[in-house]
């Protein structure tokens, strides 16, 4: 088990290594300079653009070596620096991640969490009931098909803007103070609803038929027959399949995490919703490289450490990988 | 005691039904191990579940089983369940796969007893000695299935499926999926369980006639849905009466030889659809017997004490 975990966990350096480098590389490569277009943005007199871009040039270490920059890229990421906004000079962008943060994590994992949870419920309960499963099957996969950003759009539109119940835009009523009040709190929690249920929605479906199929296969299985056989109640037989269809919906949630944020980072943008997605947009549109590296090297890495803790939960709860781990299965 | 009389059984499917058990009956006495033979697809393991529980896409027809005096309501899987495991109960023919596995084994033994309204302490002392009786230890109670052999698992789904004393056992093909060292073990288990009285009678399914012989008070043949012959072992193997006994038992050069495969190399073509089974004696196609009365079903009678056969030629063969 052990010697797995490490397996695991040298496959996971492995890749953060490889991410990082083609996080670091992409806008190095890419037309266009970030000190040109801080410079021009500043736009003094003409001949002081040269002594700034100069000043700039140092300031961001883009004049050094290439591998230079590669080792110092490393370097300032192992120290937890992120480098400093272009749009924003100076703020460092991990200022600007720490503020985007917590609208995307409220975004993302109750959408994540009660998506799986209520998902799983649900598609056990079609299983068993034909009237449900008539319901959820078709509903599950019209929904699991749409695009997060379509949801995100048709909500947007039907209930923010033909019906007007919702706000589409910012992440509360941007003429209050950001404090610990009701109101305020109220506000983000309206703000929030509507890109809330267009990340659940979509998930929802997916689980849902995933689970209602993975039931079912379970209770037609040897062990369910056998138990049936010796009379064992509805109750112990469903017991056991839920659980044992439960675990690879575990697995399925590390595949599904890096859709999760990728529909997150687009609904965020459909809603003007001030997080990670939204700092990426504005980092794009302002051509500040360093936002948008920081910003996706952060996920990456969220990515990551959310998948090896769901690796080591699956470990920890299927006795088959356990055992088998120990090498000794006959 | 067991007696099963005119049952039959189809299974629902979209081109109509597979009429997979046709009119049986016979019995089995207290202590006795009563062997089932047949080629495949001729419905021993359709027979073996409709005594315990018919899956969702068998449906009941017709008949009445009687077991100990009491009728047993097969077609009703409610009523059922307080004789399953109790009285009726089986070794199943997956039984390489019958164990959870994400339960460790005695855990999902106490679960199940605890849902059977029975306390799984109370009966532990108790399996532990019928697997040791076996040659398994207790630890395999805290073990989790992947981590027991196929022939450990097979022991340990017996122990389980014997250990309410039912008075009828069904066993199919148990012993198919391991090697000759475990089918010894295990086909001299079912014997010394019957002989300590933790199960009344057996039916032993299987495709082995060399397991049969040495595990079989009495042998029945089937042949597709229908019962061909029955009688005591000795009978069946130096005195068959039914062609096609004959056929199945001179189509194996040495006893051990097994009859899976779909065609028999002895006896030609191939046992006919159950979908729409053939009038008359259903063997008539491939008996080198046959003749002009075949065209009549031949009824399953009696031609010597405890030895019953349906074929018209059987008794003139008998006699001579
Ligand atoms: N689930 C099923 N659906 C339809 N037909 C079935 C099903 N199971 C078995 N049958 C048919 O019933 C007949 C008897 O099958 P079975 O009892 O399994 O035979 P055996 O155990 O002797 O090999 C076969 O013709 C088989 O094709
Ligand atoms: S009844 Fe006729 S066809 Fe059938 S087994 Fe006997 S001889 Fe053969
Ligand atoms: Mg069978």
């Amino acid at each position: 088990m052990l010697r797995y975990l490490a397996r695991k966990l040298f496959i996971y350096l492995l890749t953060f290594i490889v991410a990082v480098t083609i996080d670091w590389a992409i806008p190095r490569f890419m037309p266009g300079n970030p000190v040109d277009a801080l410079v021009s943005r500043i736009a003094l007199m003409p001949d002081a653009n040269a002594a700034l871009t100069s000043y700039f040039m140092a300031a961001f270490n883009l004049d050094q070596p290439l591998w230079q920059q590669y080792l110092n890229f490393w370097w300032a990421l192992l120290n937890g620096d992120l480098g400093r906004s272009i749009m924003l000079f100076p703020t460092p962008v991990t200022t600007l991640i720490g503020r985007a943060l917590p609208y995307t994590l409220g975004l993302l994992l109750p959408s994540i969490l009660l998506s799986w949870y209520v998902g799983n419920v649900v598609g056990a309960l079609a299983a068993r009931r034909k009237l449900l499963d008539n319901t959820v099957l078709p509903l599950g996969y019209l929904l699991t098909a749409t695009p997060y950003m379509w949801l995100g759009i048709l909500l947007a539109w039907v209930l923010g803007s033909s019906l007007g119940w919702f706000p589409l835009a910012f992440g509360y009523d941007q003429s209050l103070k950001a404090e610990w009040t009701w109101k305020f709190i109220s506000s983000l929690l309206y703000h929030w609803i509507l890109p809330f249920a267009s990340l659940f929605l979509v998930a929802l479906g997916g689980w849902a038929i995933g689970m209602r199929n993975m039931i079912i296969y379970e209770l037609e299985s040897d062990y369910a027959n056998y138990l049936m056989a010796l009379g064992a109640p509805q109750r112990l037989v469903r017991k056991y399949a839920f659980r044992n269809a439960m675990l690879p919906q575990i697995t399925g949630l590390a595949l599904q995490l890096g859709a999760v944020v990728g529909g997150a980072l687009v609904t965020e943008i459909v809603f003007s919703y001030p997080g990670l997605g939204w700092l990426v947009l504005s980092g794009i549109q302002n051509q500040d490289y360093f936002v948008i590296q920081g910003v996706f090297l952060f996920i990456i890495v969220g990515v990551l450490l959310a998948n090896l803790i769901v690796d080591v939960v699956y470990v920890i709860v299927d006795p088959r990988t356990r055992v088998g781990l120990q090498g000794d299965a006959a | 005691m067991l007696a099963v009389s005119d049952l039959k059984i189809h299974y629902r499917t979209l081109a109509g039904a597979v009429k997979a058990l046709d009119g049986v009956s016979f019995s089995v006495a207290d202590g006795e191990i009563m062997g089932l033979a047949g080629e495949s697809g001729c419905g021993k393991s359709t027979l073996g579940k409709a005594l315990i529980r018919l899956e969702e896409r068998m449906q009941y027809v017709g008949g009445q089983v009687v077991l100990d005096d009491k009728v047993l309501p097969i077609a009703d899987d409610r009523a059922m369940n307080p004789y399953r495991f109790s009285e009726v109960s089986i070794v199943p023919q997956y039984a390489m796969s019958a164990l959870n596995p994400t339960r460790r084994i005695g855990r999902m033994i106490d679960e199940l007893l605890d849902a059977r309204g029975l306390k799984g302490s109370t009966l532990r002392p108790e399996l532990e000695r019928r697997l040791a009786i076996l040659g398994l230890t207790p630890d395999v109670l805290g073990m989790y299935p992947i981590e027991l052999s196929g022939g450990m698992k097979q022991r340990v789904v017996m122990v389980l499926s014997t250990l309410l004393d039912p008075s009828l056992l069904i066993a199919d093909e148990v012993t198919s999926a391991l090697d000759v060292a475990s089918q010894k073990k295990v086909a001299g288990a079912l014997v010394e369980f019957r002989d300590r009285g933790y199960v009344k009678s057996m039916i032993v399914v299987t495709h082995d006639l060399a397991i049969l012989a040495q595990v079989a008070d009495s042998i029945m043949i089937m042949y597709a849905g229908k019962l061909a012959e029955k009688a005591p072992t000795r009978t069946i193997v130096e005195a068959p009466a039914h062609p096609y006994t004959r056929l199945l038992l001179g189509s194996l050069p040495e006893v051990g030889i097994r009859f899976e495969e779909q065609r028999l190399p002895g006896i030609k073509g191939r046992p006919p659809s159950l979908l729409s089974p053939p009038t008359g004696c259903r063997f008539r196609d491939r008996c080198p017997l046959a003749f002009g009365k075949c065209v009549e079903e031949p009824p399953f009678i009696e031609i010597a004490p405890g030895h019953q056969v349906a074929c018209w030629k059987a008794d003139a063969h008998a006699q001579g």
